[in-house]
């Protein structure tokens, strides 16, 4: 058996593919849910249920993927350009951090100015955090994956500092959380008596925008010509470090309004478990979505209703929720094979 | 030694069809090479050379067909299809156009790498190196053994890579484009090794597009066109015409620089000076002025400063010292977008590397200087209609063939892929065109193709500085043609004025450039 690549992969084939990855992953991890004892067809069943199967269930997972689309497209348009952001965890706090300062009435301004300053401010706070890997990356050539990991721990740690300091809600007895964001600083919700709120919305809109900033701008031109060829973008007098420094920004404007998201809309005051991985996650659902902005919205809810669906199932019939890691790291990696599968033809 | 055809042949391929999706890259192909014979494969890129001598050498595996290699014993052996290693054990050795050594290991290193057992502790040296001192001997293939293969010249490399070969006792060899990196010299140097080796026994598939050397070296030639072998024939019983007619299947007339007058100086270098850094070869006190109107052609083996030369006329480079002009004035700043907007067309040396984005569609890479001009955008967005109805002439006028507008541009042969950089350069009315290498590795359609492009841009008034290592591109386009060697520029002479013979020397540092280098 070997592989010889494809002249080009039919438009069938680049849907089928990622699908069958998907499908691929359930086959598989089929076997560790029988280990565990479950019923693998009635598990599935009540991960299907308790992700898509209930209005309840469908508003969950839609509020759970919202973040994931915007670290996703954080991960998408970065690496996009081979620019390595594996740090959208700490720009998603750093996002949260300026929401709640902005949103909690610690800057004085007009109620109607509130909620689009707090969007705002946590864009830019994501973006300007990604400065100093860039720089470091453009003038002195370091790593960005190392600077961008371990600058996350620093954001965490800050954060901590904050909550326990200045942006601490005097009413909280004492526990590192800050106030609540204000009224007028909060996203609005999407559907009555559920969690889904307007920050799915804001996500949407940011895949539309990033899609159309990466098919249709000048910018996007050029950040998909350094991604894929650096010398001959260069050598076509296209400004590289231009290019690499707003990506950053924009990448890390995207992490940031994750943030944004989660503090305005879902929990009203942050913490420093606002996020479960939602940057790490972010990566898995660029990757799945082969780096795609729009198909960035297809897997993040595909992630998202698997691991809503397996805390549903798993407190149905005991199987552990970490059920849930297992099928989406399996998932990453069949989608690579999928990848593959576009890619080469395999032959005898 | 018995002609060839009365004994058994030391390689029989048979029927050899091989197809990617739509394309048959191979159609029912038979070849037979004797002991001792010289053969030659000629073809235009896409033929199905590459195909064929992958599939012999165990990358591919046939759709049909099989191949015997005559064993020990004399009796012809199936070869096993997709085993490289199989091919290796049956004696079959290959040396590829580009060279496949480790460059910070030693030449015995090299030669023996591959040969020893994987799970062994201990490697016999001694042995070895008495084997290949032996096969130095007797086949004349001079080189240092414990040299690093990495500061060894290309010509040397060349002579590794045909040991390493015949030190697996190689009863067939074969060269993939070999004297596309040699200077005249160094390649009659090659054909007379070859020779040598053939009368040993050995039998070579020679793989090539230069007629002239094909005639000169083989003993048979095989043309491959569109996957089918069109003609076979004695190298005695056929010439240039008819062969250069059957891998083209039209008569191709090599355009010919006609004598023009010249116009005011386009480029200008004074005292220009690049110094040796890493990954940059140096320059040496280069003067040089080019006209509107003319070709100047620099000759030289790469690696003699041609990289840092094309640098800066492309943009990519600045001089250490002394300047550059731009038709009298200033030389622009800002790098190659400046270049470009002051009418500077350049054709880069590595089409790949630096000419397209691979993964970008063909309309992408024909807007890849252009899409940043206001009458592209509209609304303030990318005008994607106005960059496809664009891509649709220029495909049409410069005959990029090879796949639509939205084909990757990887897919495209070298060729198309040339033509899809000239028509992005040529359209935007260059006044100063640096073509670098501008037919390398092209098969002789394509090559006439480039050179009537970058003729008519002459006779338009561009200035062309073309850089080549083919003196027969040079001797037929250029108006001058001056030496680069060792990063100095000899004096741009008149074509009239040249002796090929004595530019091969030039080259090789035995003339005035070399002179002054000393």
């Amino acid at each position: 058996m070997r592989l010889e690549p494809r002249q080009q992969a039919s438009p069938w084939l680049n849907v089928a593919a990622p699908l069958g990855a998907a499908l691929l992953a359930l086959v598989i991890c089929a076997l560790p849910l029988a280990l565990a004892g479950a019923d693998v067809p009635e598990a599935y069943r009540l991960m299907l249920a308790g992700s898509l199967g209930t209005r309840f269930a469908i508003t969950e997972t839609l509020t759970r993927a919202a973040p994931l689309i915007l670290t996703g497209l954080a991960a998408a348009i970065a690496f996009r350009a081979r620019l390595w952001n594996i740090g959208a965890e700490g720009q998603l706090y750093l996002g949260a951090l300026a929401a709640v300062a902005v949103g909690t009435g610690f800057v004085p301004v007009p109620g109607f100015l509130l909620l689009p300053l707090v969007v705002v401010a946590g864009a830019l706070a994501g973006a300007l955090w990604m400065l100093g890997p860039a720089w470091l990356r453009l003038r002195f050539g370091v790593d960005e994956v190392v600077t961008t990991l371990l600058s996350n721990f620093i954001v965490l740690l800050f954060v901590g500092m904050m909550l326990e300091g200045p942006l601490q809600d005097p009413m909280s007895l004492g526990w590192p959380q800050s106030a609540p964001m204000l009224d007028e600083a909060s996203l609005p919700k999407l559907v009555e008596r559920t969690r889904l709120h307007f920050g799915l919305v804001l996500a949407l809109a940011a895949a539309i925008l990033t899609w159309l900033v990466i098919q249709r701008t000048r910018f996007g031109f050029e950040l998909r010509a350094v991604g894929a060829n650096p010398d001959a973008a260069r050598f076509a007098g296209i400004a590289e470090r231009r290019v690499m420094l707003k990506v950053a920004l924009f990448s890390g404007a995207m992490a940031g309004l994750a943030g944004v998201g989660e503090v305005a809309g879902l929990k009203g005051y942050l913490t420093q478990d606002l996020s479960p991985g939602y940057g790490y996650a972010g990566i898995v659902v660029a990757t799945l979505a082969q780096l795609g902005p729009v198909s960035v919205i297809a897997s993040a809810i595909f992630i998202a209703g698997v691991f809503v669906g397996a805390d549903s199932m798993s407190r149905a019939i005991g199987v552990s929720s970490y059920i849930a890691n297992l099928i989406v790291a399996t998932a990453l990696l069949t989608m690579l094979l999928a990848g593959l599968v576009t890619r080469y033809r395999i032959s005898r | 030694m018995t002609a060839p055809g009365q004994e058994p042949p030391l390689l029989r391929l048979r029927g050899i069809t091989k197809r990617f999706g739509s394309l048959v890259a191979n159609d029912a192909i038979d070849l037979d090479l004797a002991q001792g014979e010289i053969l030659a494969l000629l073809g235009e890129n896409g033929a199905g050379k590459t195909t064929l001598m992958s599939i012999l050498f165990g990358h591919y595996v046939a759709d049909a067909g099989t191949i015997e290699v005559m064993g020990a014993d004399g009796a012809p052996q199936p070869l096993p299809p997709g085993s490289a290693r199989a091919a290796l054990a049956a004696g079959i050795g290959m040396v590829h156009q580009h060279f496949t050594l480790a460059m910070n290991h030693s030449v015995l290193d090299n030669v023996i790498l591959g040969t020893e057992r994987l799970w062994s502790w201990r490697q016999d040296l001694a042995a070895a190196r008495a084997k290949l001192a032996a096969l130095i001997e007797t086949t004349g293939l001079a080189v240092p053994m414990d040299a690093r293969v990495g500061s060894l010249s290309i010509g040397e490399q060349q002579r590794v890579e045909l040991l390493k070969a015949l030190y697996r006792s190689a009863r067939v060899l074969i060269l993939d484009e070999p004297t596309a990196v040699l200077t005249p010299q160094q390649s009659a140097l090659l054909f007379t090794t070859l020779r040598r080796l053939a009368e040993g026994g050995l039998g070579i598939i020679f793989i090539s597009h230069k007629l002239e050397e094909v005639l000169s070296l083989a003993r048979r030639v095989a043309v491959l066109r569109h996957g089918r072998k069109v003609l076979e024939v004695a190298a005695t019983g056929t010439d240039k015409a008819r062969l250069a007619h059957a891998m083209v299947d039209r008569p191709v007339e090599l355009p010919k620089a006609e004598p023009q007058p010249v116009g005011a100086p386009a480029l200008e270098l004074e005292g220009v000076h690049v110094a040796p850094a890493a990954g940059v070869e140096p320059l040496v006190d280069v003067d040089l002025t080019l006209h509107a109107g003319e070709i100047v052609g620099i000759a030289g083996v790469s690696g003699n400063g041609q990289r840092s030369l094309a640098g800066l006329v492309a943009g990519t480079l600045l001089p250490d010292r002394g300047r550059l002009r731009l038709a009298g004035a200033a030389w622009p700043q800002g790098g190659p977008k400046a270049l470009i907007a002051e009418g500077v067309g350049r054709i880069p040396e590595d089409r790949h590397r630096q000419g397209v984005v691979g993964d970008m569609t063909i309309w992408e890479n024909l807007a890849l200087e252009g899409y940043d001009a206001p009458a592209c955008r509209r609304f303030g967005l990318l005008d994607l209609a106005s960059f496809r109805r664009r891509a649709q002439a220029l495909r049409k006028r410069y005959d990029i063939r090879g796949g639509g507008s939205e084909t990757p541009a990887r897919l495209l042969s070298g060729g198309n892929m040339q033509k899809l950089i000239l028509a992005r350069v040529l359209e935007r009315g260059p006044r100063l065109i640096l073509a670098a290498q501008p037919t390398r590795g092209l098969d002789i359609g394509a090559l006439a193709e480039v050179h009537r492009h970058l003729l008519e841009a002459r006779a338009r008034g561009a200035a062309i500085l073309l850089i080549s290592e083919d003196l027969d591109e040079l001797m037929q386009l250029a108006d001058r043609v001056a030496v680069l060697y060792r990063g100095r520029l000899g004096p741009a002479r008149p074509r009239a004025e040249i002796e090929l013979a004595r530019l091969g020397l030039e080259m090789a540092g035995q003339g005035p450039a070399g002179a002054d280098a000393a």
